[in-house]
């Protein structure tokens, strides 16, 4: 790319405030700033008519794009010559303020929402996030995931409690006013839950980022350390293990050792800012940083103390990986190096060659992302990615890389290496140390394929 | 212009100062700061409902293969099958094969505690109305998903001494991980 490719680049990024990675739009802005003018108005019903399809075809494929094009549209029709008129919405006041009191996205930005599985399970197992609309690190509150074993209940916040009891000096009960009157910390940490991914394992399943790996989430989480709450109790010395139970009709319960509630677990509350979401605990959930989703017990109103697992139903039955020889993985808490390349990734067309801004999310439950390499070419060469700061222990990491596309197919990778000195392994390599029928903490590297025409499909 | 120029420093040491104070505190280690109410263990007995590999809190009460029958029929047939062969839900009984490209994950062949059973039949099921089932339902259901299984015979009764006595087929194909 040159620099005058560049300087356009930014230009018209500036001026449209367009979505990079959708082709077609940044084509047709270049087209109508470039092209001269007898060839416009030759095509211009033409293109009027491609446009208008396009736009209704891109409100299917993601909304990210779709101010873009309402924008280009804008244009389109008033564009008699080679100079901006002056749009409508800068000619008159605009709506007033607190409409809605509680703020929403903005209407072009309908379809960036949750997912279900389709089709729909008889007994509904979770929604997805839309990672591939998401940008920086954060999920807006509205766009975590959620997974339930007996839906969202209805808990007065007033009403709520937690008791702590078994291998305690002293057996407590805690209410929501209790609970926030402790010393707080505010943390930001991902959350995945351990069968994300999982249908890949088995073939191709879905074709965006969302419907393949949208079970993960990352917010800002604001609770109490266990260890502080835990010393109101007095933990004894034999205490080594301690259950957690919600207050759902699942009654969800997982063991978690003590070394864990001990370090760093939160008693968390609030969420991106505000009270927690219904869906992700409210009023209060457990939060382990790192460790499979499902232990971070949501609507928590229980912790008891003891010396060995319980051996619930969600650590022997699900949660737990079936290897060759018959012998199934239990306790495997820690969710494994990965990433994910969100943009450009599956579902979306890159129309034109040139410069594309590879990036995604990288994440480790062992620990900080310390590297993210990226591949075009299936893996055959890798170059390293831009880590975006923050890069935060146990949270979503933002990398980038510049791509030049030469038109030609192309197969985008990504590869994670954390801490630990972990790193992501390709799909081939994983299902041959564990065989085919483990199901959780799929971390494989996500293959996209690029097409010549630049339409991008899951590369599995 | 003086004096608030003072009032400012001395607001800006004195921040300083609790700043400090916080970081050189962090979180108190020095023992609880008395939030909370005590709590007895009689108090919290229906919330109490968790049940150890060993049967640690299993309650009184009992139930009998053929009361499970028709207790199973009433409750849990429509999701799981009238013969635990799965429908809607779960399949409970049979299965197997755990080291093949097909294996069978049930109650009988893949659950490694009997007392899992109980445990999470009490706080889960059935699912429309979770907690509704008297431990003596439980035991029931439990002794007909066992005996289903093949695991107990026709007149084996459960209670908190005979249940977790029962040693699961897959009682040692797990790997604990940790970590």
């Amino acid at each position: 790319m040159t620099l005058s490719d560049r300087n356009l680049f930014d230009r018209l990024g500036r001026i449209f405030n367009y979505c990079w990675f959708d082709g077609k739009v940044l084509e047709d802005i270049i087209n109508l700033d470039v092209a001269n003018g007898d060839e416009l108005s030759m095509n211009k019903n033409k293109n009027l008519t491609e446009r208008r399809n396009f736009l209704k075809k891109s409100l299917t494929i993601g909304s990210a794009i779709s101010a873009a094009a309402s924008t280009k549209m804008a244009f389109s029709q008033n564009n008699d010559s080679n100079f901006l008129a002056i749009d409508p919405w800068t000619k008159t006041q605009g709506s007033g303020f607190i409409n809605p009191p509680y703020g929403l996205p903005a209407k072009y930005e309908k379809n960036v929402v949750r997912v279900l599985p389709s089709p729909p399970p008889t007994f509904l197992t979770g929604s997805r996030t839309p990672l591939q609309s998401l940008y920086g690190i954060t999920t807006p509150s509205g766009l975590v995931f959620e997974r339930h074993h007996a839906g969202i209940p209805d808990i007065d916040p007033n009403q709520h409690r937690l008791v702590i009891h078994g291998l305690v000096d002293r057996p407590m009960i805690f209410s929501m006013d209790d609970i926030v009157r402790l010393p707080s910390e505010s943390r930001v940490y991902f959350l995945e839950c351990s069968g994300n991914s999982a249908a890949e394992l088995k073939k191709a399943s879905g074709k965006t980022a969302q419907e393949i790996h949208g079970l993960l989430s990352c917010c800002e989480w604001t609770g109490v350390r266990l260890s502080t709450i835990l010393q109101e109790c007095g933990v004894q010395s034999s205490a080594k293990w301690a259950l957690a139970e919600g207050a759902d009709g699942a009654a969800m319960t997982r063991s978690i050792p003590m070394s864990k509630m001990m370090d760093d677990a939160l008693l968390v509350y609030a969420q991106n800012g505000e009270m927690l979401r219904a869906e992700q605990g409210y009023p209060l959930r457990l939060f382990l940083p790192g460790f499979e989703g499902n232990m971070s017990i949501k609507w928590l109103r229980r912790i008891k103390l003891g010396t060995e697992p319980w051996q619930t139903r969600e650590e022997t039955s699900a949660y737990t990986d079936l290897l060759p020889n018959g012998k199934a993985e239990k306790f495997t808490f820690a969710m494994d190096v990965k990433s994910v390349i969100t943009q450009p990734s599956g579902m979306m067309r890159l129309k034109s060659k040139g410069f594309y801004e590879i990036s995604g999310f990288a994440w480790s439950g062992k620990g900080e992302i310390k590297r993210v390499e990226v591949s075009t070419n299936g893996g055959a060469s890798w170059v390293q990615a831009v880590l975006q700061e923050p890069v935060m222990d146990k949270s979503l990491v933002r990398f980038r890389s510049p791509w030049m596309w030469d038109g030609a197919p192309a197969m985008l990778m990504s590869r994670g290496v954390d801490s630990s000195g972990d790193v992501q392994p390709m799909m081939d390599a994983l299902l041959k140390a564990k065989g085919s029928n483990f199901f959780y903490h799929n971390n494989a590297i996500q293959p996209w394929r690029v097409a010549a025409n630049g339409e991008i499909t899951n590369g599995r | 212009m003086v004096a608030s120029r003072v009032t400012l420093k001395a607001i800006f040491g004195i921040s300083l100062l609790g700043l400090i104070a916080a970081c050189a505190g962090g979180h108190p280690s020095n023992g609880p700061v008395g939030i909370g109410k005590p709590i007895t263990e009689n108090q919290i007995r229906l919330w109490n409902i968790d049940i150890g590999p060993n049967g640690e809190g299993l309650p009184p009460g009992s139930g009998t293969v053929s009361d499970g029958a028709v207790l199973y029929q009433q409750q849990c047939a429509s999701c799981h099958g009238d013969k635990g062969q799965g429908g809607i839900a779960n399949r409970l009984v049979g299965g197997g094969a755990l080291n093949t490209n097909s294996p069978v994950k049930t109650v009988g062949s893949f659950w490694p505690y009997s007392t899992t059973i109980f445990d999470y039949t009490k706080r889960a099921m059935p699912h429309n109305a979770p907690q509704s089932l008297s431990n003596d339902q439980v035991y029931a259901a439990t002794a007909y998903i066992l005996f289903l299984n093949q695991i107990i015979t026709k007149d084996a009764v459960m209670d908190a001494k005979s249940l977790p006595l029962v040693k699961m087929p897959n009682r040692d194909g797990f790997t604990r991980i940790e970590r």
